[in-house]
């Protein structure tokens, strides 16, 4: 077990294309931290300089108090799993589990140990004289966990390890990760494009957009306080409300005219106003209550049982607006809706850099 | 019907130029006959007995082992490091496999040809270089050195072949399960034996397979370039003698009757080809 410390981080490829962009971050130990960005945003790629898969072109990189930028794979006492398992198709589960040991030298009855101790915590115990090919996807992702466990390392590092299994097995997946990382307390890095599994594993969470960190915090932190209009957008499921509003005197307007009624105390030309799905409410009426208020009309309902959500557009225009309803709600298309959003509930972002204003 | 029309042509074309020759090639091996073509005497499997205890054969089958032995252990040893180490190169890469298969395109009497050239007693720069190092090669009249100039140039040819089958069987060996044994194993050697050849195994194996067969049969031109009109003393190989005793010699009993051997042999070969096939796993 052991902290990493990335500090300015760049990676540059062939052909001047910078993939990571001076990322700093310190992981502490027993700290699950998740990666999480857009597929390009330079997730993988940290991770894999982390592993030692990729150089690192100039910073530097600490697991514990060594610095690791030169240090073999094999030598930096990490384990991988990745998302396509990687297990060795001629070996047996049990030489997969034993491979990484054997070549360190250790003995016989340690690996043997080892190997069962794995087994039973991932309870894989009945395959461990087949080959990977006659497993399930299921069973061979167990394998990938155990290849990582034995080697009882200072950090596990996770490649986007879930995306090749269907759903439900996704869920029970992920819960058992954390369950794992939770028990044994090994420092985690987890690469994922997934907002809820960043969301449901994560310690604390990473947004990375093109090579860059947006935010770095605790998952309801980031979900609670986005820093920039990408976090809106990408944290959260279905995606935050942005509006393009302009002050108008001590009001604020939608750019396209449409109603829209809140006091603009940021003192500022424009902004862009970030709504959750879930802080509209619906009104009976027009009304002129402290925080927004938006007269728009149903387009689509949407009910995924516990909840659904209600699309919605303004009458000339405009974006879209997602609201949530209780899942008895009847809205039907067309409809008029007024709604309304309380004050602290709306996030105000720069209408140029996107940031956040407090 | 139509099915067996459309199959016709295919079947016509086996049956032409294998099935019949062969049962021609079968059924003289059991005749001796004139050599001026004005008849045939039934002899039973003299011609069988004659080949099989007579010294001559039993010499060219040794050295049909031999060459066989060197060219394929060599021609898929250098294909294989050639292919290893090709995989590794970034830049410049197309190039560098390019020239690397350049050679395949070389038909083999050209090859047998340039093999010579290399090897000419006068002008050949192979036979330059080993006498550099006080080696006097007489290709043609030295059994050794005429064996010499055969393996090098046999093996030389084949290389390409092996070696573009053993780089596409690199390339589909997954990147990451490569990944995964860098984390798992330092040392690059030891990686290469534990993860990366066994996985290459299926490819290997049926390069063997070809590789015995390409040694046996396909090296007639090579052969027949090095050693031409002087087979004396010089090796040759078991295709070249049913050539030499057929068409040479004037003996189509006894030449048929090696070839039927040598047709039993590839059957063997073709049924341990398919068992290994069957046997093997193809990894995903």
């Amino acid at each position: 077990m052991a902290t990493i410390t990335l500090d300015t981080v760049r990676k540059v490829y062939a052909g001047d294309v910078e993939a990571v962009k001076g990322v700093s971050i310190d992981i502490a130990d027993s700290e699950f931290i998740v990666l999480v960005g857009p597929s390009g945003c330079g997730k993988s790629t940290l991770l894999r300089m982390i592993a030692g898969l990729e150089d690192i072109t100039t910073g530097e990189i600490k697991i514990g108090d060594r610095l690791v930028n030169k240090v073999d794979p094999a030598d930096r006492d990490i384990a991988m799993v990745f998302q396509n398992y990687a297990l060795y198709p001629h070996m047996s589960v049990y030489n997969n589990l034993a491979y990484g040991l054997k070549n360190r030298g250790m003995a016989k009855e340690e690996i043997d140990r080892r190997v069962k101790e794995a087994a039973r915590i991932l309870e894989i115990g009945d395959y461990l004289d087949r080959k990977p090919r006659a497993l399930s996807g299921g069973q061979r992702q167990r394998v990938a966990m155990g290849r990582a466990i034995v080697r009882e390392p200072a950090a596990f590092l996770f490649d986007e390890p879930l995306s090749n299994l269907d759903a439900k097995l996704r869920v029970q997946m992920r819960v058992e990760i954390k369950r794992l990382q939770q028990s044994l307390g090994t420092t985690s890095v987890y690469v994922t494009h997934d907002q809820l599994e960043a969301m449901t594993l994560a310690d604390r969470l990473v947004v990375l957009n093109g090579g860059n960190i947006e935010q770095i915090g605790a998952p309801i932190e980031v979900y609670d306080k986005p820093a920039s209009t990408f976090v809106a957008s990408f944290i959260g499921s279905p995606a935050m409300n942005l509006l393009n509003v302009k002050a108008d005197g001590d009001g604020l307007s939608l750019e396209n005219g449409a109603g829209l009624s809140g006091s603009n105390a940021k003192g500022k030309d424009s902004y862009i106003v970030g709504i959750r799905p879930e802080h509209l409410q619906v009104v009976d009426g027009p009304s002129s209550g402290d925080g927004v208020n938006l007269e728009v009309s149903v387009d689509v309902l949407e009910p995924v049982g516990a909840e659904s959500f209600v699309y919605a557009s303004f009458p000339d225009g405009g974006p879209e607006i997602v609201v949530r309803v209780s899942s008895h709600a009847r809205h039907e298309p067309g409809e008029k809706m007024h709604l309304h959003a309380d004050a602290k509930d709306v996030h105000f972002f720069d209408s140029s850099t996107g940031r956040r204003i407090d | 019907m139509v099915p067996y029309m459309l199959l016709l042509p295919q079947l016509a074309i086996v049956t032409i130029f294998f099935l019949w020759p062969a049962a021609e090639a079968i059924q003289s091996s059991f005749y001796l006959e004139d050599p001026f073509g004005f008849g045939s005497t039934f002899v039973g499997l003299d011609n069988f007995t004659d080949m099989l205890t007579s010294t001559d054969y039993g010499r060219v089958a040794r050295f049909t082992a031999v060459f066989t032995f060197f060219v394929t252990f060599l021609s898929l040893g250098f294909a294989l490091l050639l292919a290893v180490k090709a995989d590794k190169v970034l830049r410049g890469a197309s190039t560098y496999k390019t020239l690397l298969m350049w050679v395949y395109a070389v038909a083999p009497p050209v090859a047998g040809l340039i093999g010579v050239l290399l090897f000419d007693q006068h002008v050949g720069p192979m036979v330059d270089l080993f006498a550099m190092f006080g080696w006097k090669m007489q290709i043609g009249v030295n059994y050794f050195d005429t064996s010499f100039a055969m393996i090098v140039t046999a093996v030389w040819k084949q290389i390409p072949v092996n070696f573009i089958f053993f780089l596409s069987g690199l390339q589909g060996i997954s990147k990451s399960v490569q990944e995964a044994a860098s984390i798992d194993c330092r040392s690059g050697f030891r990686r290469f034996w534990t993860v990366t050849f066994p996985l290459l195994a299926p490819t290997g194996f049926f390069l063997l397979i070809i590789n015995i067969t390409y040694a046996f049969f396909d090296t007639f031109g090579i052969v027949d370039v090095i050693v031409k009109n002087e087979p004396g003393n010089n090796p040759v190989t078991l295709v070249y003698k049913v050539y030499l005793d057929g068409f040479r010699g004037n003996d189509l009993g006894g030449s048929s009757a090696q070839s039927v051997i040598l047709m039993a042999l590839v059957f063997i070969l073709t049924i341990i080809q398919f068992r290994l096939i069957e046997r093997r796993v193809h990894y995903t």
